[in-house]
């Protein structure tokens, strides 16, 4: 005997009108997901409030300075006048040099590791990336300064006396041994170390995914390896690289302790790389909190919030690559 | 006109191969590894003479740099004498991303290595691993005093911090996954965007508004709070992706077979998902152990070991390290003690690694060695 289906509306004769299916979750069901939902729910509550406290205590800062908080380089304690006007460049300097050293690094790596180790030695390298990332940023910090800095000093100095015609490679006071220590440039290297492993990672995966059958129409077609990771895998990966990129970026533009253990902090602008001096916004607030009076902390926080908006930006204009472009849509998360 | 499949008299016979051989796509030849072999040791004879004798040029560093460029103009040349340019490009292509391969696993060997190297007076030391610096002064050697203050604040405070994040955190994702509906847009956005907040503003925050506002003591908890906010949006983002890769065929398998749905996803989907779960927990909490400042300005800084992380100042691994580079490091004794709890950290990032394998096991369907002994003696009945 057949079981009639019926549908909450008796669909008239003709009209190809899908029925409505009503479907009703079983009280534990029901529990559940309520569940899962005040789950999602307390931490878009959590992180709201954690915005809100953090604008509220910023802004007697941006009140008792007013826009000269973004153009004044100077950190007074006493008379209360706060500005980022130097810390601000400098983070985007050592944000700039790191990424020009990691994003070519990182992705010759991951071209290699997804296109050329052999089976046995790709799994090997995907382990030590995934280590690479997970080394505490402090490793990476004390490293800089006590095994790189003494022994890069040298080189700094070398561009400095022979590329002198590019102007960020000058120096403003006659070079002399502690001329190079603490520059941006070494902060900028040692904090590429820390995007690498990101921007590696998210690319392997992306070139894992290139279409097999496009692959071997480029090899049919009589094209050598190199030949096929040029026209099949990197525009293939051309979205998810450039949104790995941006998040290696975010990633270097909030490093607090390498930058700290490293660069010689001064509140004014050094764009003159080689240089000692300088500073970045995370570092600022690491090695200022200490002193900090009601006041200043109201002023750090104000440059916490605006270094958490320069970051949410890279990484929201990285979320919108990667899901519009055509690997992205295949990983996007 | 010829018949389609008659043999063609101009060709010279074609030799049937006696096995199927397949044919290998990649094959390393002896012109290959010599080439390789010949330019590099061509270009160290070529720098060695130009940069250590006849340039006025200093520095180990250089040398480096100087070599790696003359191998790879060599390469090229060596290889334009023997093959087309096609050929050519490819192999240089391949000679420069194999290089970039190389030096970012020789970057992760040299950091452990270098934190083991000289780390290496202070660990031997068995003081080193079961005390603290309580007693330690400038001239104390380095039989006297150790980290474990730093060992037991490190462990108590990923502890807290992992029992507020990573509930909450997979609870979220499987949110995203499975529930959906209005509230994924919103939730989601404000997980992305928690993800890019730096984790000295997030200590900041717990400083302002616990510590300050509500009072909660400069403690352990305070610091695993401010490190719990910033693995929360890792652990969720990391879970939602390993969730949304669990195939739908099996979630609508399992409908099918009339389970509910939580019976599904604690039945059906988090084992599947459990290696990838695991692996994202793990990268999480290697994340929130390594984090210096927030501690810094949560928990303060002691000397003395303290248990308790509701009361007092706590040290943990990383405020060890830069509390003794910054404050004592012009004396050799307490960098090199630095460098132990260095290396002892990444001990520890290294021990989450292997839990991680082990608990999150292979594959879904993938037994385990005794699973399948079992499954074997059980079918032999």
């Amino acid at each position: 005997m057949a079981v009639a289906l019926t549908s909450a509306r008796p669909a008239p004769a003709g009209d190809d009108i899908p029925r409505t299916i009503v479907s009703r979750p079983s009280r534990a069901d029901l529990v559940f997901r309520g569940g899962l939902r005040a789950a999602g729910l307390s931490s878009f509550i959590i992180t709201g409030l954690i915005l809100v406290f953090l604008v509220y205590r910023s802004l007697w800062a941006f009140r008792a300075d007013g826009l000269s908080f973004f153009t004044k380089q100077s950190w007074i304690f006493v008379g209360n006048e706060f500005g980022i006007g130097g810390v601000l460049p400098g983070t985007l300097i050592i944000g700039t040099i790191a990424s020009l050293i990691a994003i070519p690094v990182a992705i010759a790596t991951a071209i290699f590791i997804s296109e050329y180790a052999p089976g046995r030695l790709r799994r090997v390298l995907i382990a030590v990336i995934d280590l690479m990332a997970a080394i505490p940023s402090i490793i990476y910090g004390v490293w800089g300064r006590f095994f790189l800095m003494p022994r890069i000093i040298g080189v700094m100095s070398w561009f400095s006396r022979h590329i002198s015609w590019f102007p960020p490679f000058r120096t403003t006071v006659l070079a002399s041994s502690s001329t190079f220590v603490g520059s941006p440039a070494i902060a900028g290297m040692v904090v590429s170390l820390m995007a690498i492993p990101i921007i590696t990672s998210l690319s392997r995966e992306v070139f894992s995914q290139a279409p097999q059958n496009e692959r071997e129409a480029a090899y049919a077609l009589g094209s050598t390896r190199w030949g096929m990771v040029r026209t099949v895998v990197i525009p293939f990966g051309r979205g998810g690289v450039v949104g790995a990129s941006m998040l290696g970026i975010g990633r270097a533009l909030g490093e607090t302790i390498a930058v700290l253990l490293i660069i010689n902090a001064s509140f004014q602008l050094n764009w003159h790389v080689l240089q000692s001096g300088g500073d970045s916004i995370a570092a600022m607030i690491a090695g200022l909190w200490g002193y900090s009076s009601a006041n200043m902390l109201s002023a750090l926080m104000a440059a916490g919030l605006v270094l958490f908006s320069i970051t949410l930006v890279v990484n929201s204009l990285a979320a919108v690559i990667i899901n519009r472009s055509r690997s992205g849509a295949a990983t996007a998360d | 006109m010829t018949r389609v499949g008659a043999a063609r008299a101009d060709l010279p016979a074609a030799k049937s191969p006696a096995l199927d051989e397949p044919l290998r796509l990649r094959r390393v030849t002896p012109d290959d590894v010599l080439t390789v072999a010949g330019a590099a040791v061509g270009s160290l004879g070529l720098t060695w003479i130009i940069y250590e004798r006849v340039l006025p040029l200093t520095g180990a560093l250089g040398f480096w740099v100087s070599w790696y460029a003359l191998f790879v103009i060599f390469y090229l040349a060596a290889a334009a004498l023997q093959w087309n340019r096609l050929v050519v490009r490819d192999r240089t292509m391949g000679v420069l991303v194999s290089t970039g391969g190389i030096f970012a696993s020789a970057v992760v060997i040299e950091q452990i290595g270098y934190s083991f190297v000289k780390g290496l007076p202070a660990i031997s030391h068995l003081n080193f691993w079961i005390t603290s610096s309580a007693l330690v002064g400038p001239l104390s050697p380095l039989s006297v005093g150790g980290m474990l203050h730093g060992a037991i604040g490190s462990l108590e405070q990923i502890g807290l911090a992992s029992l507020f994040s990573v509930p909450l955190g997979v609870a979220a994702a499987l949110f995203l996954a499975e529930v959906g509906g209005r509230l994924e847009r919103p939730v989601r956005a404000i997980v992305n965007a928690m993800t890019a907040l730096p984790s000295i503003v997030a200590g900041l925050l717990i400083f302002a508004l616990a510590i300050i506002t509500l009072g909660l003591p400069e403690s352990g908890i305070a610091a695993a709070l401010a490190v719990s906010i910033v693995m929360l949006p890792t652990v969720t983002r990391a879970s939602e992706v390993v969730l949304r890769v669990v195939p739908g065929t099996l979630r609508e398998a399992s409908f099918a077979l009339g389970a509910s749905q939580w019976r599904t996803v604690w039945k059906v989907i988090l084992p599947t998902a459990r290696s990838g779960l695991t692996t994202a927990v793990v990268l999480a909490m290697a994340r929130g152990i390594g984090e210096t400042a927030p501690v810094l300005v949560t928990a303060g800084f002691t000397n003395y070991v303290n248990a308790d992380p509701f009361h007092g100042w706590q040290a943990t691994l990383p405020t060890f390290i830069i509390v003794n580079i910054l404050d004592y490091g012009q004396h050799a004794n307490y960098v090199a003690r630095a460098y132990g709890a260095g290396f002892a950290l990444m001990l520890v990032v290294v021990l989450l690694f292997t839990i991680a394998r082990l608990v999150g096991g292979g594959r879904p369907g993938e037994l385990s060695a005794r699973q399948s002994r079992k499954l074997r003696r059980e079918a032999a009945l």
